[in-house]
């Protein structure tokens, strides 16, 4: 068994409208940052994991799909650091 | 009703499933019982309401985390029998989460919490959710939701209007969701998921009867 350090991105997909990323966008402008033309908010998963390095891959791609992200209307990527 | 029996399910975090036994025990004299989400034994409950609030937190996206409860588990033979669920606004959300109806509940446009009565149009008459209904086919019911704006792709918007399975739409949109969708059927239309709350409109003392409508649904066979 091997040790891991997971860290998943999850993001709105494009065609899903982020009112709260427009929001943050505004205040942006209103501290004096110009010229941002997008933001969107996303969510960041750490995980901590003991696997076998042939399973880890399969482990990480279940856990995204069936629960931290919603592929109705997120999409997610991931890195795997073993450590 | 003599010998039907709605179970309600109980997640942590659930705060209406109260509100849907006072409506279906004191205004229509239907017998409920509560159903912990931990239990898996639905033999003795003929329909199921999945009950508005948070349940566990909203964690994560809301409706995510109940979904690998056993109770839900075991919802889809119970669906598979033909026997009725009804999904109120968090309920709504788990039962997009679990993949019984398609598409998912985002946060509204506006960013709001919205608390209000809204007029509704009842687009389908599948299932029978809205039967006894005059022929205006308009009715009121209160929302209070932060994440109720429906969401689905162009394919699956196709596949809902071609089959019938828009159940509501709002009159004026309060959330932004696509093409003003305030519930939706699964094909059978033995599953009814919505962002209003009936169990809040049983009774003119508190401002409506149009609720009553969904509620008697539930022991239709």
């Amino acid at each position: 068994m091997d040790q891991f350090e997971v860290k998943v991105f999850i993001r709105l997909r494009p065609s899903v409208l982020d009112p709260a990323g427009e929001a943050i966008k505004s205040a942006s402008s209103k501290l004096g940052v110009a010229g941002i033309k997008s933001l969107r908010i996303g969510k960041m998963i750490e995980v901590k994991i003991e696997s076998k390095e042939e399973d880890i891959k399969e482990k990480i791609e279940l856990l995204c799909d069936r629960l931290f992200a919603n592929t109705v209307i997120e999409d997610y990527e991931y890195s795997i650091n073993k450590l | 009703m003599a010998g039907f029996t709605v179970g309600i399910v109980v997640f942590p975090g659930s705060n209406c499933d109260r509100d849907v036994s006072w409506a279906l025990e004191g205004c229509l004299d239907i017998k409920t019982k509560f159903l912990w989400h931990e239990s898996s034994d639905l033999n003795d409950v003929d329909s199921i309401v999945l009950p508005g609030g948070f349940s566990y937190g909203d964690y994560l996206r809301c409706g995510a985390i109940a979904r690998f409860s056993p109770l839900i588990n075991s919802l889809h033979d119970f669906v598979k029998s033909g026997r009725r669920v009804l999904g109120i606004c968090n309920g709504f959300q788990i039962l997009t989460e679990s993949g019984f109806l398609p598409g998912a509940l985002v946060a509204n446009k506006n960013l709001n919490f919205i608390c209000d009565d809204v007029d509704l149009n009842v687009i389908t008459s599948k299932g029978g959710w809205f039967q006894k209904l005059n022929d205006t086919q308009n009715i009121k019911l209160p929302i209070a939701h932060g994440e109720g704006r429906y969401h689905c792709d162009q394919d699956t918007l196709k596949k809902l209007t071609d089959n019938d399975l828009i159940a509501l739409k709002y009159k004026t949109n309060p959330n932004g969701s696509t093409s003003d969708i305030a519930g939706i059927t699964n094909e059978k239309g033995n599953v009814l998921g919505l962002m209003p709350h009936p169990e809040r409109a049983c009774d003119e003392s508190i401002g409506g009867i149009d609720g009553l409508y969904t509620l008697r649904s539930l022991i239709t066979q």
